[in-house]
């Protein structure tokens, strides 16, 4: 743990680049406290936020840094049009409440219907306010995914979510560092979200725990923005809150020019500032972690955590992988899921589709989906929904036809929010039958009571809802007018 | 949120919930993450799982009362919902023993003064084999006991934030007794 202004004298010593943005931040620290480290963006959603305002209200407390601060509704507004411009019917007063406080503090908030609205950790990065070298939370645990920047981003819940808005800090003990090195050209029909799943299937939900992880490596470098948060969106489910991407230049070209990046001397100040934002060579990681990218297939899961996957083409392991849970619960969670050991995964029919989340909704995800079903119609006897991850993700794919593929296909599409991913806005998955789903988390009844996920990639996804069941991506790739990469 | 009582010592028998990895969302659903009152919040602790299983632990005869909660490892994963905290207080529940938890729910337990143990799996078996035996566990020396007062293991957990839980004192309070660096902070960086 370093104290302040001993950031400098670290240049003699090769740092991480977790070790670097910890540096930068630590506010003050006392031996044998923990750090208080500086917070330099506070994202806020309708779903954890009510008592947290209510701690500081009560006490008269004002938010420190408003300008710091950007809330917006996802988890609770409804997907349908129509429900979504009419008034809301479902949990209003957590909506309004949002909106009311938000207001009352001088904090920027994106309403159910404001242009900018979207999920959380799609809009920061889509407007410019995610950079790199930032802290970034938000109430929300996939805050992981702006580490896709090279910002310092994780989840924290609703008490902490006060700490922010009173005092801009958090109290943080330093993690470890781990070192994830990618390696290799992906191959056709492989995406960002299956090397999430194939790591999750080889090292499990606590390969990360207890430390920041850095994805590096020749195939996290070819990798788009879109892709590379996908990735960390994911880390927290290998047990670690934040990830992170070294910047490069992929990076600075997402940034530049968005509403809220930093514009003429002060981004050239910024491109240079962010260039330096990479571990050292000679850094020390406390493990580390080789992966080839050759090895990794199309995933879906067959359990209830995102470590219990295989190669779509595959079987459902006949034995517990060792870093799976235990006997018992491996047990539970396959009859949850009324999976059998050995059993293969493609065919196995699936009644939902559902192509969103913070995960995969983003437009490079919308352009794989769309690939798959244009010019075709979804399996008669299911339903798939496509969500858009924000309403600039919702008008860039309305102005590409993306929309129109889908809803050709059979689809629906909707207003952007969480929606299925947690089932709380009125989006639920049926219980009993199968939903494939590109979000994020399979758990027992998180779609819905009695739901069963299988999480996957959306050219997964798309190809499963063509077939009305389980399909393995590849298999529709060779055909001409597939155009997803 | 739920007032700060400090924390010193806990006896009680244990419930056991001998799963792995379970989440957030089992501990609390969506759906009810809008409680509000701690009726809310103990309706809804385990709520899909109660409904799901109607021989769910929690709900077998003698279970009723009991403060302390043993399980596999990845306990609290998933997730960031602090209401998975506050059902698990509103449910009667003081300390959770695990060998390990998820990140997020530790933090924010520690926040509400809900102690999680780490204690390896074959120390967790054991006390979820203690059946109506009260065990006790003890924050001022780390430690937990069994009924006949031998000692189950040590534990740890930074002296920092033992004594917040032992003072009841919340870390908000510290930090905005750290006003003026933090200006100064902000004032350095612009």
């Amino acid at each position: 743990m370093s104290e302040p202004g001993l950031a400098e004298s670290g240049a003699a010593t090769p740092r991480t680049l977790y070790d670097k943005l910890w540096d930068d931040h630590v506010v003050t620290w006392r031996p044998g406290h923990p750090a208080v480290l500086y917070i330099d963006l506070h994202l806020i959603h309708e779903g954890t936020y009510l008592q947290a305002f209510e701690t500081i209200d009560a006490r008269g407390i004002p938010v420190r840094r408003p300008d710091r601060t950007v809330a917006v509704t996802d988890h609770f507004v409804p997907t349908g049009t129509a429900q979504r411009r009419g008034p809301l019917t479902l949990m209003p007063y957590v909506v309004d409440g949002l909106l009311t406080s938000a207001r009352e503090h001088g904090i920027t908030v994106f309403g159910p219907n404001d242009a900018e609205q979207g999920i959380v950790h799609v809009i920061g990065p889509e407007q410019g306010l995610t950079q790199p070298g930032l802290t970034i939370v938000c109430g929300d645990s996939h805050t992981s995914t702006h580490g896709a920047f090279g910002a310092l981003a994780f989840g924290i819940g609703t008490t902490m979510v006060g700490h922010v808005l009173a005092t801009q800090t958090l109290l943080q003990a330093k993690q470890g560092n781990l070192r994830i090195t990618i390696d290799g050209a992906l191959a056709h029909g492989v995406t960002a979200k299956d090397v999430a799943l194939h790591l999750l299937s080889r090292w499990g939900v606590e390969l990360g725990r207890g430390h920041v992880i850095e994805f590096a490596g020749t195939t996290v470098a070819s990798m788009s923005m879109a892709e590379r948060m996908s990735l960390c969106n994911m880390s927290i489910e290998m047990g670690s809150r934040a990830s992170l991407v070294a910047p490069d230049e992929t990076t600075i070209a997402y940034v530049r020019g968005r509403r809220h990046a930093p514009a003429g001397a002060a981004w050239d100040a910024a491109v240079e500032r962010w260039r330096e934002l990479g571990s050292d060579p000679g850094a020390v990681f406390d493990k580390e972690l080789h992966v080839d990218a050759a090895d990794v297939e199309p995933m879906v899961t067959y359990g209830t955590t995102p470590a219990m996957g295989v190669a779509v083409s595959g079987r459902v392991p006949g034995k517990r992988p060792g870093h799976v849970a235990d006997e018992h619960s491996f047990d539970q969670a396959l009859d949850y899921m009324a999976m059998r050991r050995g059993e293969q995964m493609t065919g196995k029919p699936v009644s939902t589709v559902f192509i969103g989340s913070c995960t995969n909704a983003r437009l490079e995800d919308l352009r794989q989906a769309a690939g798959v079903l244009r010019g075709h119609r979804v399996h008669a006897g299911t339903k798939v929904m496509v969500v858009p991850g924000s309403q600039a993700v919702k008008r860039a794919a309305e102005d590409e036809g993306l929309a129109d593929v889908f809803l050709a296909a059979g689809a629906t599409w909707g207003e952007p929010s969480c929606s299925m991913c947690l089932g709380v806005n009125g989006d639920v998955a049926p219980a009993g039958s199968y939903t494939a789903s590109t979000s994020n988390r399979n758990f027992e009844g998180r779609q819905g009571p009695g739901a069963r996920s299988l999480l996957m990639s959306p050219l997964t996804a798309a190809a499963t809802a063509l077939a009305g069941a389980v399909a393995d991506p590849r298999d529709l790739l060779g055909r001409s007018e597939v155009t997803a990469s | 949120m739920s007032e700060r009582e400090p924390l010193r010592a806990v006896t009680s028998a244990v419930v056991p919930l001998m799963f792995s990895d379970i989440d957030t969302d089992q501990i609390i659903p969506g759906r009810y993450i809008t409680s509000r009152t701690p009726e809310e919040f103990a309706a809804a602790l385990f709520a899909g799982r109660r409904e799901a299983e109607p021989y769910f632990v929690l709900d077998q005869a003698g279970m009723a009362g009991r403060s302390i909660l043993v399980a596999e490892r990845n306990f609290g994963c998933g997730s960031s919902r602090e209401q998975a905290v506050w059902a698990l207080q509103a449910g009667g529940f003081r300390v959770i023993v695990a060998p390990s938890f998820g990140d997020i729910f530790r933090n924010n337990a520690l926040q509400n003064g809900l102690l999680t143990v780490a204690l390896d799996s074959e120390r967790c078996a054991v006390l979820a084999e203690q059946g109506a035996s009260e065990v006790t566990v003890d924050l001022e020396d780390r430690r937990i006991t069994l009924t006949d007062g031998s000692e189950l293991g040590r534990f740890e957990l930074d002296a920092f934030h033992r004594d917040l839980l032992m003072e009841g004192r919340s870390e908000l309070d510290y930090l905005l007794a750290l006003d003026s660096e933090i200006a100064t902070f902000e004032a350095v960086r612009g």
